[in-house]
């Protein structure tokens, strides 16, 4: 196969980029060989940072020379001959395996100079990451991989164009280049004949949260949540109502009942206000507080932000604080709004994917639970029972027999009322730790 | 040249291939509100990391809104600067930059010259509607520099001009999303860093984040003691930019009304900078023929090029970064140094007045000269030679606080002795300066011959590196000169690479010179400033009637009286200095 023979096959096989962005990797690399340099650059993006994720980690681990061999061919099709593997350094068992397998691929010869006595060479050094979530954007990589601070530049030049020490560069994530082989091997139409119309192949998901089976899971495109929540994942735990899942990680949405029979496709995700992202899918139940979901993506995406464009530097912090307000009970239906226009904004003005997509988590708790926002700023009340401002315990008289049980564990002793009288919780100094609700055997202290 | 037609506010505009909008906007009068970004197009250095996203506008067909600094234009786009949701967008980031931003405004150091204070006039912003936690970060104080980080607004611009221009390597973003801050590294402080105090970076900060020591307080106070004796020496450089404080146009000369104002302040006696750097030349001229003479003779311990010291941000630089080469600059001490070395001598034995009851203030269009007046080397028993030294700015603002009307004032002349200069002193004011001044004393020294046309036209210029050679009646001389530190770098990578061919070198810290130091009236980005007060720089000189140093007649009654010879014992005691191997003093708080 030629160089435009591979390229030509990636692109008919419709896979696209499985890391978020799902830009179609045959046209990536098209692009990137199109660009005329002497050197050009393979970098695989294994800094898998998305919480709870760790689909690329088991690829890395269980099949390092899938990505190896990979790399290799897209330096064939590209022109390049040198492969950067960008690992985040939190995960040594990868990083040992890929050493291994790198030394295994140079004793075969299927690494080094003149590989199977053809004219091309090609050989894979790797990087460690430090931990920052936003060097899994491709700009952000190359500048960490660089020596520079790991934040991104604005887009053009893309990498593909200017990149890695200023050449072009290939920049695909661990999960695309494993499927490179396979589709090579079985043929594009094989391949594109998995998946839907749209989105081609399989995906890879690590499914989490208040689910039955949690753990990897590899679907045809095309499966529906509901397919992955109930059967695959085995329904929701304790049988407990579904509520929400959330998927493509701290840059997804949320979708509800009326989105399980959405089929898992790029395009469908966006549409429904999330999106395939790299493959997080946390599953919540009637226990979750949506408000409380929303800031703890906030919380996260304000810990990972570079700090170089305004919007994310400070709107996120912003977005955060609001969201507090309202779980302490202190907000009001302006804060909502502000809430709103403010993650509009920030989705319209910063640099980077990680900036644009950071509020996603709030607007689709927003436009999906509305009800419970405004519960939370006009009721002062939190039903899943999680935003501790909201609630107090409060003993019933009918159950309470004055066991003084109650009493006795409180750590700040604000339970009144001796031996066998109806005991009183100090509202004002109850701190909801919920140590007397666990201690009463009388299911005499309900949560209001 | 490939030409793009595109439509930016209905308007129709054809440009470059590669223009960004910000630029194409412009070309049709339209201009779009910036922060971060700075063009100092003369000089090349453009920063645009499209940080602050202040210049979003909207594109067609695009998904969300682009920075207009960062995005170049493309055929057939349409573009618009003040759609309803670029300008809720752009009030929204103002509002957030100003809801982590201390409301100081009133008594910060930078009111009326904020970039930020005057965007948020601009946009029309009364009201804050994200409050939240806002950030705070230690004061960091040095010599010369404040740096107020609360105020930072993360534009970069300090960094750029810090690694880019300057190649100093101090200031740089360090920690994550809102703790981000520009910090030397490890958080160290400025005065344990590298930082050689150019003050670059406080020139380009748009907000008070980084601001100049204040010792205008303490001149204050200095003025109003009856047992000091107050001498005042202002800088060349400081002429020709002191009147924009004033609102009259860049490049006029104030000389006179300089010197009248200073009088109606209160100095005891208003002296110039200028006669030092005319004692300057005789000096480091005497040196650099020296050295050269040696050279040609074969003295092998004698190295060339000689280069010049007039700067401490420069002297600080090779302290820090090339110490292995600190026998090669002239030992000459600064015009600054040499005049408060011999008014605390020659002069106080003059007048009969005690050093220590002497107050020498000079007035600089520098931060760096601050620190130099601290330098131990630079006292005598704990006492320094200049006390300290105030900037342009400073100064500008001591007037005003004095209730002077500038304009209205009468020139009026320095005081004698120590304020006779000649135009070669005035040209130390410029890149390009000081060379000049030393060739034009050099030649005739040299050659025993009067120069045919005193103006070196091949030295000067804004070129960032300049290169000539000067007939020395048969002897070519050859001279480099380099403005900005990473410039300077260049040429002193050469020499220590052994592939320098220079004779002598002119460096100055700043670009274009002391007329773009770190104590001058801001140009907020306007670079046509500098060249129209080198060109004041250059008028002053033609204007004087004496224009080489060593026809200064009171320098020669100073060498008569006092001094004997250039590179006599009393001159070198007094006006010659050394340098210090500095890699060793970077340290972590």
């Amino acid at each position: 196969m030629t160089p435009k023979n591979v390229i030509d096959e990636i692109k008919a096989s419709g896979l696209r980029g499985r890391g978020g962005g799902g830009f179609p990797t045959g046209l990536k690399w098209e692009i990137t060989r199109n660009s005329v340099s002497e050197k050009k650059y393979v970098v695989c993006n294994a800094d898998e940072g998305d919480p709870g994720a760790f689909m690329d980690r088991s690829i890395l681990e269980g099949d390092p020379h899938s990505v190896l061999e990979a790399m290799a061919i897209c330096g064939y099709a590209i022109g390049a001959d040198t492969g950067i593997i960008y690992i985040r350094a939190e995960y040594p068992l990868a990083i040992e395996r890929l050493k291994i397998a790198i030394a295994q691929a140079r004793d075969y010869g299927l690494l080094g100079k003149n590989i199977f006595g053809s004219d091309f060479n090609f050989d894979i050094e790797m990087r460690y990451g430090a931990g920052a979530f936003v060097c899994g954007e491709e700009t952000a990589l190359i500048h960490s991989m660089e020596g520079s601070r790991g934040e991104p530049t604005f887009k053009p030049p893309f990498p593909s164009v200017e990149g890695y020490l200023g050449k072009p560069t290939n920049v695909n994530n661990v999960e695309t280049f494993a499927n490179i082989p396979t589709i090579l091997l079985k043929g594009a139409k094989w391949f594109a004949g998995i998946g839907t119309e749209r989105s081609k192949g399989t995906k890879v998901f690590a499914l989490a949260g208040k689910i039955n089976n949690v753990g990897l899971i590899e679907v045809p495109m095309g499966t529906t949540l509901r397919e992955v929540i109930f059967e695959i994942g085995g329904g929701i735990q304790n049988g407990k109502k579904f509520k929400a899942v959330q998927t493509g990680g701290p840059s997804g949405g949320c979708l509800t009942e009326k989105h399980l029979d959405t089929p898992i496709e790029y395009d469908t995700l966006i549409e429904a206000g999330s999106m395939m992202g790299s493959g997080g899918m946390i599953v919540m139940d009637e226990d979750d507080c949506m408000v409380s979901v929303a800031k703890f993506y906030l919380d996260f995406t304000v810990e990972e932000s570079c700090g170089k464009c305004s919007p994310c530097r400070i709107g996120n912090k912003r977005l955060y604080e609001m969201l507090e307000t309202i779980t302490k009970g202190e907000g009001t239906l302006e804060t909502l709004d502000k809430l709103r226009t403010l993650s509009n904004v920030i989705k319209d003005t910063a640099l980077c994917g990680l900036g644009q997509t950071s509020p996603n988590p709030v607007l689709s708790t927003m436009d999906n639970f509305w009800d419970e926002y405004v519960q939370h700023v006009e009721e002062k009340k939190c039903v899943a029972g999680v935003c501790r401002d909201l609630m107090s315990y409060k003993v019933i008289a009918e159950n309470c027999v004055g066991c003084t049980a109650c009493a006795r564990n409180c750590p700040v002793n604000c339970i009144s009322g001796g031996r066998k009288e109806v005991h009183l919780i100090d509202q004002s100094a109850c701190i909801k730790c919920g140590a007397c609700m666990e201690k009463c055997k009388f299911n005499a202290i309900e949560i209001v | 040249m490939d030409m793009i037609k595109l439509i930016i506010d209905k308007k129709p505009v054809e440009v470059e291939k590669g223009t960004s909008i910000l630029k194409a906007a412009k070309n049709i009068g339209i201009h779009i509100p910036t922060l971060c970004y700075l063009n100092l197009g003369d000089l090349n250095i453009e920063n645009k990391p499209g940080g602050c996203r202040v210049c979003v506008v909207e594109v067609e067909g695009r998904r969300n809104l682009a920075p207009a600094c960062a995005t170049d234009c493309a055929e057939g786009m349409v573009v618009q600067t003040h759609s309803i949701r670029v300008l809720n967008a752009r009030k929204t980031v103002v509002q957030l930059i100003l809801s982590d931003h201390p409301f100081d405004c009133l008594v910060c150091a930078k009111s009326g010259n904020c970039e930020l204070q005057d965007l948020a006039h601009k946009l029309g912003i009364r009201e804050i509607p994200y409050q939240g936690e806002q950030s705070t970060y230690r004061e960091d104080t040095s010599p010369s520099i404040i740096r107020d980080i609360d105020k930072c607004i993360m534009c970069r611009r300090c960094e750029v001009m810090c690694n880019e221009v300057q190649t100093v390597g101090v200031l740089s973003a360090i920690n994550r999303g809102f703790e981000s801050v520009v910090a030397p590294a490890f958080e160290m402080n400025l005065d344990h860093s590298e930082c050689t105090y150019c003050g670059q970076c406080l020139n380009v900060c748009p907000t008070g984040a980084l601001t100049e020591v204040d010792h205008t307080n303490q001149l204050i106070n200095d003025l109003a003691d009856p047992e000091k004796t107050v001498i005042v020496q202002t800088a060349p450089a400081v002429r020709a930019a002191l009147g924009e404080e004033f609102g009259l146009e860049a490049g006029t000369l104030v000389t006179g009304k300089m010197a009248s104002a200073l009088r109606e302040l209160g100095f005891d006696y208003i002296f110039d900078t200028d006669f030092a750097a005319d004692l300057t030349i005789m000096e480091e001229g005497t040196e650099l023929l020296d050295r050269l003479t040696k050279h040609l003779n074969g003295d092998k311990n004698v190295q060339l090029p000689i280069l010049t010291s007039c700067c401490p941000a420069w002297v600080k630089f090779f302290e820090h970064h090339f110490p292995e080469m600190k026998e090669i600059p002239s030992t000459a001490r600064s015009p600054q140094q040499m005049f408060g070395s011999i008014a605390k001598t020659y002069f106080a034995d003059k007048i009969k007045v005690d050093r220590k009851k002497m107050v020498v203030v000079s007035i600089m269009p520098c931060v760096a000269k601050k620190y130099e007046c601290s330098r131990d080397e630079f006292k005598v028993d704990g006492n320094p030679d200049v006390d300290y030294s105030v900037s342009t700015r400073e100064l500008a603002n001591l007037i005003k606080q004095a209730n002077i009307d500038f304009l209205g004032l009468e020139d009026a002349d320095f005081d004698n002795p120590m304020g006779e200069s000649t135009g070669a002193s005035v040209i130390f004011g410029t890149t390009g300066g000081v060379i000049e001044a030393a060739v034009r004393t050099a030649y005739e020294v040299h050659t025993q011959k009067e120069l045919p046309k005193v103006d070196f036209e091949e030295l000067r210029g804004m070129e960032g590196i300049r290169s000539a050679t000067i007939d020395f009646d048969g002897l070519p001389i050859s001279i480099g000169i380099a403005h900005g530190l990473g410039n300077a770098r260049k040429l002193l990578e050469d020499i220590k690479a052994g592939k320098s061919q220079y004779h002598a070198i002119e460096i100055m810290a700043c670009p274009g010179g002391c007329i773009g130091g770190g104590g001058q009236p801001y140009i907020h980005g306007d670079t046509s400033i500098l060249k129209a007060r080198q060109k004041a720089i250059y008028q002053e000189d033609a204007q004087k009637t004496i224009r080489k140093s060593h026809e200064n007649k009171y320098v020669q009654k100073l060498y008569e009286e006092f001094l004997g010879k250039p590179m006599s014992e009393k001159a070198h005691h007094l006006l010659h200095t050394h340098y210090f191997d500095r890699k060793k003093e970077v340290f972590i708080d």
